[in-house]
């Protein structure tokens, strides 16, 4: 396996948390109760935790003297290697939720995976991130329940929310040439060998939720190849102002 | 976060109408000797009334903190420095938390609170109706609003009323940590390029004045401190603590190399003390009033985050009494 790879990979997975994390955290402040505020802050704490030690160590594999902050806060959107999923707007609450019901799920998968990697770094990172995966997930599925079995409204929110992003869900289950050679090298799982444990997931929550799963459809791609949406240009517009205003500032 | 002048209004020090004597004279004998008093123990009106809007206002204050502050986090320039405001944001909703469940034991709710501040009943401090212009805003809150809370909260660790005093522990802790960021934000500026340090003096000019006028207004003026005092919810004078503030603070600032917005402020050799220049009190009361540059602001993303949140609280509430009706049903069975 080439370090080219490795990097790779890890981008994937650090961009994922450092994007999702930040749409998080434009919750803060303004979520329906002060509960979620606090939950949700929690939510993108974790999430920007986990992407700085995944793009760290992807800096250390590069070994071109950039570390996290060059990667998170310097590369352009066509650098960016996170699920599409990650970088949907935040919608409204039931839009918020969902998003983060289907990413956790998959996120706790794989973490569990990692965390037998034969890569003793991801699976030390794994080995922390998956308790913060499961306790979102729980958080995240005890909502996607309630406002699906809430009332009305809740309940046509969180369907809408859940038939708009379900074609951002394939690309957590895509192979590739950098997929192939991580799990050749046993470094990570197949990732269509997540697919059965998400799919038990997914499936016994929307149950409880009443809600019903989409069709099987076309599907979004494009992350793993820089190809975003038109969304990710803005988020990083905000992310980035001040090491990109300023440059060669430490802050 | 934050009492400032949070015993602004006219005192509810009224406690005579309708509470015994005797009951009085045996509540002051109590708090006299440094007893707690709990939810359940008897206590005047008007001291649960100045206890129930010192606390609310306080919660109300946590939560409205967190807007200036919220308005950097997608823009902090590090990982580092966005998980410590992430982290410190996520701190100030869980004062407003123990700070609200602290005043519903004095018998009310929590709703009837919010409500109160989204209707514009209820105050909260007004140093929140300043803007967040530069990043240098975040440091700033962390060492001086931060720093001024902490001066003004210690003292009430030893408040007379127990859930209150417990809160106020855990919470300063938390403060001092924040204090302590906060400042090491602004030495990592004031050590940084002459835009950084630009930007830690504007930031330091435009925080100073109203970080002094959190500890209300001087004691001269207050008229109902002394009922407070007695009752030791207030234990030390709004002028004592904001003069313990100006001494601890000028020398920090000193060593960031910032200059302090005050001509006036001189060293007096005779008293130990820093001495600071008149404070404009009618931008405070004018911003106490309603009319700063964030008041209108603040109170709008409040209310718009409740109504835009009402579905989901709805829909909880539906899920919680169809969960409960399912229970009762199956153990019926
Ligand atoms: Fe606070
Ligand atoms: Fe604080």
């Amino acid at each position: 396996m080439s370090g080219g790879a490795r990097f790779e990979y890890l981008l994937r997975l650090g961009d994922s948390c450092l994007v999702l994390g930040h749409r998080v955290s434009e919750w803060c402040g303004h979520a329906p109760e002060l509960e979620e505020d606090i939950a949700l802050a929690n939510v993108a704490l974790d999430l920007t935790g986990q992407a700085d030690l995944l793009l760290g160590e992807a800096a250390r594999t590069e070994g071109r003297g950039r570390d996290a902050d060059a990667l998170a806060f310097l590369r352009d959107a066509w650098d960016f290697r996170n699920l599409l999923i990650c970088e949907r707007p935040n919608g409204d609450f039931a839009h918020t939720i969902v998003r983060q019901f289907l990413f956790d799920a998959w996120q706790v998968e794989l973490y569990a995976a990692l965390t037998g990697s034969g890569d003793s770094a991801l699976a030390g990172i794994a080995g922390k991130a998956v308790k913060e995966a499961e306790y979102h997930l729980r958080h995240s599925g005890e909502w996607v329940v309630r406002l699906g079995d809430g009332t009305a409204e809740s309940r046509t929110r969180a369907q809408a929310a859940l038939d708009a992003l379900w074609p951002y869900t394939g690309e957590m289950f895509e192979t590739d040439e950098t997929s192939a050679a991580l799990a050749a090298a046993h470094v990570a799982p197949d990732p269509e060998s997540l697919r059965p444990g998400w799919t038990r997931i997914v499936d016994s929550i929307l149950g409880e939720a009443t809600l019903t799963k989409p069709q099987a459809g076309w599907m979004q791609t494009g992350g793993f190849n820089g190809r975003h949406s038109e969304a990710l240009g803005h988020m990083l517009a905000t992310m980035q102002f001040l090491p990109r205003a300023y440059p060669g500032a430490k802050w | 976060m934050y009492t400032q002048g949070l015993d602004q209004r006219p005192a509810d020090g009224a406690t005579k109408a309708g509470d015994d004597p005797a009951a009085l004279a045996a509540f002051q004998a109590r708090v006299d000797r440094e007893e707690k008093i709990e939810p359940n123990d008897w206590m005047p009106q008007g001291y649960r009334r100045t206890l129930v809007r010192q606390i609310s206002q306080h919660a109300h204050s946590e939560i409205v903190g967190m807007l200036p502050e919220g308005n950097w986090i997608t823009r902090a320039p590090s990982l580092r420095r966005k998980m410590i405001l992430l982290a410190k944001v996520q701190d100030e909703g869980g004062h407003g938390l123990y700070l609200y469940s602290a005043a519903e034991t004095l018998g009310v709710p929590r709703a009837e609170m919010v409500d109160q501040l989204l209707a514009g009943k209820a105050k909260y401090s007004s140093i929140f109706n300043y803007p967040t212009l530069t990043w240098a805003d975040i440091g700033a809150i962390g060492w001086l609003v931060d720093g001024a809370a902490i001066m003004n909260q210690v003292p009430l660790c030893r408040c007379s009323y127990g859930p209150y005093a417990r809160a106020m522990i855990r919470i300063c802790r938390e403060e001092s940590f924040h204090q302590r960021q906060g400042y090491e934000l602004m030495l990592k500026l004031a050590q940084g390029t002459s835009e950084q340090k630009r930007m830690a003096q504007d930031a330091l000019d435009r925080w100073w004045w109203p970080s002094l006028m959190m500890f209300g207004p001087s004691d001269r003026e207050s008229i109902h401190s002394s009922q407070n005092m007695a009752w030791k919810i207030k234990r030390v004078s709004n002028d004592e603590l904001r003069q313990k503030f100006v001494d601890a603070t000028v020398p920090q600032g000193h060593y960031l190399g910032l200059t302090f917005p005050d001509p006036e402020l001189r060293f007096d050799e005779a008293s130990g003390h820093w001495t600071h220049g008149p404070i404009d009190w009618s931008e405070f009361n004018r911003i106490l009033a309603g009319d700063g540059p964030c008041n209108r602001e603040r109170m709008a993303a409040r209310r718009k985050a409740h109504a835009d949140g009402a579905w989901v609280r709805e829909a909880a509430a539906a899920f919680a009494a169809k969960r409960a009706r399912r229970q009762r049903a199956e153990a019926a069975e």
